[in-house]
């Protein structure tokens, strides 16, 4: 984990050296969200993630460190966009449960196709279809506590639009998304559980552009709650920081509610992503 | 002074009408040049025009798709479609978008780089970021006739 951070710092010094993608408009392409796809910070969007228009290729990484009052979630990925019509993304979750001292680990991998529109520029938002397939590598908590598998997939349809000086004057966009999904706390706790179905969540975000740098906003993203640990919803503010479009630093203040049935999971999430 | 007297009357009661009216008109004026007005009028217009033409010949990718236009001409026909799009006292009459883009086949990504640049232009001459946002919020709808034509 260590390893693949500092090789993520190190590659950032030298990949500018190298041609990037730059066609879209800065911070338009949102953060990376963590399970790995392009998208806010808990919800994945209809934007794909790095800068690549029609006729470019995007490379991304990103490490997020999210610290709530009993656990810690480390999370590094890596996404590749297409032509702005396919983004190919992967991340490793190492989460770290303080009661238990033992870190469960997660693999995903994530698909995203844009379907149709122009986050800015189309009259109707842009849509995305996109599946995320999770590995948790580390079942045997999940298992003890009722989870029936140790892998899912993930089935997400997203929705964006940016308005530019909708709120006096100011740019807002919001993505709302549609997620099938059977995981229990995004599958660090596995997926289903004896008598539970799939079941369809909700997610969404705003967030408001208070310069071409900086952008606010706030998450809301229903969970299911499939092992009876009263699995709560997940909700952040965040502020994200594109000083340009290498670069972005995202800080948020998140509640997961309560998590294994230990209530009151409050604090920091910092992200750092580059991109080319 | 009696002899005059008509004349005042009628010279007061005209600018008594004339306050009336631009009491009455001035307001929806301001409101339905709003934009043009953010813009500094007219002349914010041209300095805009001004800026974002200074800045072409630094950017290597955009500077081929002016090879062969007029500054001159550009400059005239921004002005005016810049004037009518921002809700000022215009009357656009230059070519369509889609004639004077045609055949230039210009990628998102080159039209992108334009708009980055047209904010560049207005950051130059002290346009506010929400007056910025408001005038590409017109100028957005545009690009289906401007790209890949």
């Amino acid at each position: 984990m260590n390893r693949l951070f500092s090789l993520f710092l190190l590659s950032l010094f030298f990949l500018p050296l190298v041609s990037f993608a730059k066609g879209k408009i800065l911070a338009t392409p949102g953060v990376s969200q963590v399970e790995g796809s392009g998208g806010g910070g808990l919800v994945p969007w209809a934007q794909l993630a790095g800068y690549a228009t029609e006729d470019e290729l995007a490379f991304s990484a990103f490490c997020t460190q999210a610290n709530v009052k009993n656990f810690q979630l480390n999370t590094c990925g890596a996404q590749m966009n297409f032509h702005d019509r396919l983004e190919v993304s992967f991340a490793e979750q190492n989460f770290d449960v303080e009661p238990l001292s033992l870190t469960l680990s997660q693999h995903i991998i994530g698909l995203k196709l844009r379907l149709y529109g122009d986050l800015i520029y189309s009259t109707w938002p842009q849509i995305s279809l996109g599946i995320q397939y999770k590995t948790l590598k580390t079942p045997a908590v999940a298992f003890s506590l009722g989870a029936q598998d140790d892998s899912g997939t993930d089935i997400y349809l997203a929705t964006s639009k940016l308005h530019l000086g909708l709120l006096a004057g100011y740019n807002v966009m919001w993505n709302a998304t549609i997620r099938y999904t059977e995981a229990n706390e995004m599958g660090l706790l596995g997926f289903g559980a004896t008598n539970t179905d799939s079941t369809l969540q909700t997610e969404m975000s705003v967030a408001v552009l208070l310069n071409k740098h900086v952008a606010i906003g706030t998450e809301y993203r229903h969970k299911p709650n499939n092992l009876n640990l009263s699995e709560d919803d997940w909700k952040d503010i965040f502020i994200a920081w594109f000083p340009n479009k290498h670069l972005n630093f995202t800080l948020a203040y998140l509640d997961l509610g309560a998590i294994a049935a230990i209530p009151n999971q409050t604090g920091w999430y910092l992200s750092l992503s580059g991109s080319y | 002074m009696v002899k005059y007297l008509p004349y005042i009357v009628i010279v007061c009661s005209l600018q008594f009408n004339n306050g009336c009216s631009s009491q009455k008109i001035e307001p929806k004026i301001q409101k339905k040049h709003l934009l043009y007005n953010e813009m500094g009028g007219q002349e914010g217009i041209e300095n805009l025009v001004d800026a974002f033409i200074k800045r072409i010949p630094t950017d290597k990718e955009i500077l081929p798709y002016f090879a062969k236009s007029s500054v001159k001409h550009f400059k005239e026909g921004f002005i005016n479609h810049l004037c009518f799009i921002t809700k000022g006292p215009c009357q656009y009459n230059g070519d369509s978008m889609v004639d004077i883009h045609t055949g230039m086949n210009i990628t998102e990504r080159d039209f992108n780089r334009v708009v980055e640049i047209l904010i560049e232009a207005m950051e130059d001459i002290g346009i506010s970021y929400q007056s910025q946002n408001r005038l590409l919020s017109q100028l957005a709808p545009l690009r289906g006739q401007v790209i890949k034509l």
